[in-house]
């Protein structure tokens, strides 16, 4: 079933933020306001957005080491974002996770992860717990193509489906691992056709295109939230940025990625949409880039005001403060 | 009072914690069948049907799921059926499991047991044998627990279950058997305890797991020859009670630190030096440490039997710090 014009421009407003997170992000990167290891989401933009439009603020996710935009679809609070990545006290970690590993439990996200293939098995368990306490969330475990040809792949999905878990495991295969065509690394490219091998369901759809991640995404949280188990879907997507800063990407042609920002862009496609159907005018259009942008700015404002952390900061959350938990 | 194996204290407080709480459950392979691979979970599948979870040979993902379900608010009681198998899920573990709560300003706990038997039993060689605590006293964020008697394993396992932070709870399967008094209530051991298994006036001996039972042993053979010493078990190394370890050496003047891991940066190293370094200068004798030979577990049992610590080789080395000072 087709979202309601509205859920549309959620969607697609959602995409802006993210998109223009990334950016604002990366800016500050240069300016050395960001450090570390930093993985852009631009361009699989369709894949969290088209996936989260349909969980509940309860459900979870686990993420990658590329989650900003998992974070920001789930609902994770921006500008707290903005202030983990500038390493501050106000930032959603206190400053202590950084780019791979934020995360905001008020909102089921339960963390990026800086380990490929390390999100397998929490996000199982994680469904696990739903099951035991026979509530109805279901777990959202996104992954990239690299995480593919990890043990923790086979191991937590062939659990997921004998347990038949409320867990969709979803690949967004932006095609390349770090550096290397997917292709150089496997025969068996999509993990669709790995799920017949685990007795469970398996789709692939084109992630640069929010509708039908949607449609696939409603149907198998769904069949997850009401005891159908796990689905294992792939989301063909594209990477527009490199690995990380500074990757000079000279394993792909520059032909290549020049066609998916233009002829591929998830955000260009659904206004192209929305617009073909006139269900979003130019002026609408400005107003929601120009309060995403706003957003970002204030984001940004949020991060520089906060302070680093102070160094007593070094030794708290190793274990829980007993003092405080009692 | 009544006395019991350490295997059946463990059982009875798997039991009791399940009972009080219904977060609590078991996961890991053939746990639900034959009261488990070590006989440890007799009994569980019938009272808790629901919370017992067998898996397959899949130790990445019984940890990662152990770590999954304890963000999620579950209490998780994952087994590892060998401590060397622990390899495998180390990821898990030390990336996971350990740094959860730090690498998200505090926002995640993983309250998770990690159930570890380890050890020497039954001469089942290199990779059935070892004893790894020290890999992860040096893991910020994990506690390590190495109960020594029925006693303590049934005070210590709650403690282990409560506790919002992962805990490696690490089974000696040679002390599986031991018989030891175990009251019929026994209040939680909080960590980073140690406890004083015999008071002694001449040497400090600091025992780990199987080497506590041993130096009691040891303790009565000495006192045939005049000499006095005190056992003191750490009961977890991560927290580790320094202040009683030390003021024991102080009273005594003289320790020795004995385990079975290996010698090689073992937890006799860190003990030792943390005894060291706080009261050198109060002691008689250099610190001494007795541990496993460096080498993989040989499968022929003479071998292998000489692999850990003797209670001769305890016996002998209180005698050297005696006549060192």
């Amino acid at each position: 079933m087709e979202p309601a014009p509205e859920q549309l421009k959620e969607m697609y407003r959602t995409m802006w933020r993210i998109r223009l997170f990334e950016e604002e992000a990366n800016r500050q990167q240069a300016f050395g306001n960001v450090q570390g290891s930093f993985h852009m989401y631009i361009g699989e933009e369709a894949v969290a957005v088209g996936f989260c439009a349909h969980l509940r603020s309860d459900d979870y996710i686990v993420g990658t080491h590329r989650s900003h935009g998992h974070f920001i679809a789930k609902g994770g609070r921006i500008e707290r974002m903005m202030a983990e990545l500038f390493g501050r006290e106000g930032g959603i970690c206190r400053g202590k996770g950084g780019s791979m590993h934020v995360a905001d439990f008020s909102v089921g996200m339960l963390g990026a992860n800086g380990i490929v293939g390390g999100g397998f098995g929490p996000a199982t368990g994680a469904a696990l717990a739903s099951q035991l306490r026979g509530d109805d969330r279901v777990t959202v475990c996104f992954f990239g193509d690299g995480a593919m040809q990890r043990g923790t792949f086979h191991e937590a999905i062939n659990i997921g489906a004998i347990w038949n878990l409320p867990v969709i495991y979803v690949c967004e295969n932006n095609q390349y691992q770090q550096w290397i065509p997917q292709r150089r690394m496997t025969k068996v490219t999509s993990v669709r056709d790995m799920a017949p091998s685990y007795g469970i369901p398996g789709e692939s759809v084109d992630g640069q295109d929010v509708l039908a991640v949607s449609e696939v995404a409603s149907r198998a949280i769904d069949r997850a939230r009401t005891g159908g188990g796990p689905t294992l879907i792939e989301c063909v997507t594209y990477r527009f940025h490199g690995h990380s800063p500074g990757d000079l990407q000279e394993y792909r042609d520059k032909e290549e990625v020049e066609y998916w920002r233009t002829e591929r862009d998830p955000i260009q496609l659904l206004r192209t949409y929305l617009i073909e159907r006139q269900q979003l005018g130019e002026d609408e259009d400005a107003a929601i880039r120009a309060a995403a942008t706003v957003e970002i700015e204030s984001a940004v404002a949020f991060a520089e005001a906060s302070a680093f952390p102070p160094d007593e900061e070094i030794v708290t959350d190793v274990y829980v403060d007993a003092a405080a938990a009692s | 009072m009544r006395t019991m194996t350490f295997r059946d204290a463990l059982n009875e407080a798997i039991h009791e914690e399940m009972a009080r709480d219904d977060r609590v459950f078991l996961i890991g392979e053939d746990i639900a069948t034959h009261g488990g691979n070590l006989a440890v979970t007799k009994g569980i599948p019938e009272a808790f049907p629901d919370r017992i979870r067998e898996t397959p040979i899949s130790e990445a993902a019984i940890v990662g799921i152990a770590v999954g379900a304890a963000l999620a608010g579950m209490r998780p009681v994952a087994e590892v059926m060998y401590i060397d198998f622990v390899t495998i899920a180390m990821d898990e573990v030390v990336n996971q499991a350990a740094k959860m709560r730090y690498m998200t300003g505090g926002q995640a706990s993983v309250p998770m047991v990690l159930r570890l038997p380890c050890g020497l039993a039954r001469y089942s060689a290199a990779q059935h044998c070892q004893a790894l605590e020290s890999w992860f006293m040096h893991v910020p964020g994990l506690h390590v627990v190495v109960p020594s008697t029925p006693r303590d394993a049934k005070g210590l396992f709650p403690t282990a279950v409560r506790e919002p932070d992962p805990v490696l709870f690490l089974e000696y399967k040679r002390i599986y058997s031991l018989e030891g008094e175990v009251p019929e209530a026994v209040e939680p051991i909080p960590l980073g305890a140690a406890d004083i298994k015999r008071e002694g006036e001449d040497v400090t001996v600091v025992a780990v797991g199987p080497m506590v039972s041993k130096a009691l042993e040891a303790a009565v053979l000495l006192e045939d020859e005049g000499i006095d010493i005190e056992v003191v078990d750490p009961r977890s190394l991560s927290p580790l009670d320094v202040d009683t370890l030390v003021a024991s050496a102080r009273r005594t003047g003289r320790a020795i630190i004995c385990a079975e891991d290996a010698l090689m940066a073992g937890c006799t190293a860190e003990i030792a030096c943390a005894v060291s370094e706080r009261c050198f200068t109060d002691l008689a004798a250099p610190v001494k440490r007795l541990a496993a030979l460096d080498v993989p577990v040989p499968y022929s049992p003479p071998l292998a039997d000489k692999v850990v610590p003797s209670v001769e080789q305890v016996v002998q080395t209180v005698k050297d710090v005696m006549d060192e000072g």
